[in-house]
């Protein structure tokens, strides 16, 4: 029980992977800031942004809406966040969990913080995050089944396995899975429905800030704002770190090896922020046909290359 | 107290109200935030959202009509927030002080921080302007 506690509140869980999580976003924003020839802001940055906004900032309510909803989704959407990053985390850190399966529940966890800011902002009454939300429903609805494509196409390629921890040990035994042809297109895929999941600027219709004025997060301010910050960097850090368990041979903490742990999760962290600095928002339209068209159709050519061995 | 604020000084989020401007101070405050000036390097960014703004700039003169709006602006603001008036219309009335519409300035109707006079006002004095609210705050 309290070694479970510790996994949840320290090591893998919500003080490591907020931690990590804040300096990847250090990460994204200072090479945004290099990508556009400025100098970009100090590393303590997301921890200053964090701390105002838990400790000074006041947290108002909106006078129309349902305040206890309001409060509640952004704890949920911690929650949700911190419990699949445990789940990713500990097979990552070579720590089983002994529970077969666990890929279909981190895939329903991943989903809990988009449901919690969809639940919000409908809850918060302004008719802006109600937009928000809606577009935030259409976003999930046409990358869930791509995700779960590029999932079920993991699993056949590592012969049947559900859990992540006997996904990682066939690929240190055998070769990581990106080096083969339906690596490569499942990694495509995966990085482009992170870019999704975490709403960085192709993908970020719901929280479109020139637009809508941050849609569904318009009416949060303070602690409840914070949360949703720190849902953020947990899940900044939490994606890549699937992907990197997924595709790239997971992580190995000894000697030289624990620099190839970090350049990884930094060449992916790399890869979304330089697709988010190269290309303008979408319409939700091209973002569902992209996803429902384009991204399945690679996914299932990624699927038939697997069924015959490539 | 002194961590607080640290963190708050280290990291003010701007919203930008516009009264009835001629666009010349609107467009020197995105100056400050273009690549050549970078005040992200301060951790100052523009939000959208009145919710997550630390600074409220005011900038135009403020008429009968902007009035009413700049105060439910000020009142949907989550405290502790820091008003700058920018411009000699935001901080005087410039040369609308004599006009019919004219509602006073800006320190007429909302409590305000810092002052930043110039018609237009150069980026490197907005710049200044809030490297001093930052060291008095």
């Amino acid at each position: 029980m309290a070694v479970n506690l510790f996994y949840f509140l320290v090591f893998p869980g919500l003080l490591f992977a907020a931690v990590t999580g804040a300096f990847l976003s250090w990460f994204d924003r200072k090479i945004t800031a290099r990508v556009q020839f400025r100098n970009g802001p100090p590393i303590l940055q997301p921890f200053y942004d964090f701390f105002k906004l838990l400790l000074v900032k006041e947290t108002i309510l909106p006078k129309h809406g349902s305040p206890l909803i309001f409060l509640v989704a952004p704890i949920f959407a911690v929650f949700g966040a911190t419990m699949a990053g445990v789940f990713i985390l500990l097979p990552l850190l070579n720590i089983t969990t002994g529970f077969r399966g666990d890929l279909i529940v981190i895939f329903y966890l991943l989903t809990i913080p988009s449901f919690s800011y969809i639940i919000g902002a409908l809850a918060s009454g302004n008719p802006l995050a109600a937009v928000g939300g809606s577009r935030e429903m259409k976003l999930i609805l046409s990358y869930e089944l791509t995700f779960l494509l590029f999932i079920a196409g993991i699993i056949m390629k590592c012969g049947q396995h559900f859990d992540l921890y006997s996904i990682i040990q066939a690929q240190k035994a055998g070769s990581p899975f990106i080096g083969s042809i339906s690596g490569v297109l499942l990694f495509v895929v995966g990085i482009f429905c992170i870019q999704a999941k975490l709403a960085l600027v192709p993908f970020d219709m719901p929280e479109a800030e020139a637009e809508i004025t941050e849609g569904i997060f318009i009416e949060y301010s303070g602690a409840a704002y914070a949360m949703i910050k720190l849902t953020k960097y947990i899940m900044f850090f939490i994606l890549p770190a699937f992907l990197v368990a997924l595709l790239m041979n997971g992580f190995r903490f000894e000697g030289i090896h624990i620099l190839w742990a970090l350049l990884k999760i930094f060449a992916v962290v790399l890869i979304l922020t330089l697709i988010r600095n190269t290309n303008p928002r979408v319409k939700i339209k091209q973002a569902i046909s992209f996803f429902v068209v384009w991204m399945n159709l690679i996914a299932i050519i990624a699927l038939v290359l697997i069924a015959f061995g490539y | 107290m002194g961590f607080k604020n640290y963190c708050f000084k280290k990291s003010l989020w701007v919203f930008h109200f516009g009264g009835a401007s001629c666009n010349n101070c609107d467009i020197e405050i995105l100056d400050c935030l273009t690549p050549r000036h970078d005040l992200e390097r301060f951790g100052i960014l523009l939000v959208g959202s009145i919710r997550h703004a630390d600074v409220l700039l005011v900038n135009g003169s403020i008429n009968t009509r902007d009035k009413e709006r700049l105060i439910e602006v000020y009142n949907q603001a989550p405290k502790p927030i820091l008003v700058v008036a920018i411009g000699a219309c935001g901080c005087t009335g410039g040369y609308f002080t004599e006009s019919y519409t004219f509602a006073g300035p800006v320190d007429k109707i909302i409590p305000v921080n810092a002052y930043v006079p110039g018609c237009p006002p150069k980026p490197e004095a907005i710049i200044a302007g809030i490297i001093k609210l930052v060291q008095n705050s």
